[in-house]
């Protein structure tokens, strides 16, 4: 269920404090944020964001294209790796073990 | 023969179900076309006069992205997703269901046929 247009978009408060602070100061740092299921807005753009997986903070830059997603999107939480094949001589012993 | 927003010609059918050969209008949309420029839904298409089928055309052209358009819209969206570094974008460009569904098991219209996976032990 998308969320009320009577409330604006979710951003978390001291991320956009922050953000109005670099803004005002023109300055441009990296904010670290926890806050995966803010609104990107557009005074972000041009920002480096870091958003935490879980287990780090991955930078993300915000792009023009970027705005109305939300900064999770960006930093995804799983990672995806193939499968390793295991060795011949191992499998045989479990193998071997079985029996 | 009755050609609408470029190529297409459906023709022995209720004007209705005619229209939604059209990629971008399906049939509550066909409906509601029809029924704005008082045309009747159960007519054939070939009984349609010249004019009618010229006041579909250019209701449609002037309304509602269809066909070529709407293709390129939709990829055109997807390849922003894809762009952007999105998780959407990168669920589009694995093949993988996008909106959130188990993988474990099913999701086949997004990843196709099986495929064979790992070494079949050797008996013994």
């Amino acid at each position: 269920m998308s969320r009320s247009l009577k409330k604006g978009p979710f951003i978390d408060e001291s991320l956009s404090n922050q953000i109005e602070k670099l803004n005002q100061e023109s300055q441009k740092k990296i904010i670290k944020t926890w806050s995966r299921s803010s609104t990107i807005f557009p005074e972000m753009v041009g920002h480096t964001i870091a958003v935490y997986d879980g287990r780090r903070h991955i930078p993300v830059f915000i792009a023009e294209a970027m705005v109305g997603h939300k900064l999770g999107e960006f930093a995804p939480t799983r990672s995806i790796r193939p499968h390793i094949y295991k060795g011949k001589s191992e499998k045989a012993a479990t193998v071997k073990k079985k029996k | 023969m009755a050609r609408i927003a470029g190529i297409d010609i459906p023709k022995e059918k209720h004007i209705v179900i005619s229209l939604t050969y059209l990629f971008g209008i399906g049939k509550p949309l066909a409906q509601r076309l029809l029924k704005s420029l008082n045309i009747e839904e159960a007519r054939k298409t070939k009984d349609l006069t010249e004019e009618e089928v010229i006041k579909i055309r250019t209701y449609i052209d002037n309304n509602y992205k269809v066909e070529g358009d709407l293709r390129r819209e939709v990829t055109l969206n997807i390849k922003r997703l894809i762009e952007i570094n999105s998780y959407r974008g990168i669920r589009h460009k694995r093949g993988l269901p996008v909106r959130g569904q188990r993988t474990h098991t099913n999701a086949r219209t997004r990843k196709g046929r099986r495929k064979a996976v790992g070494i079949k032990a050797k008996g013994k």
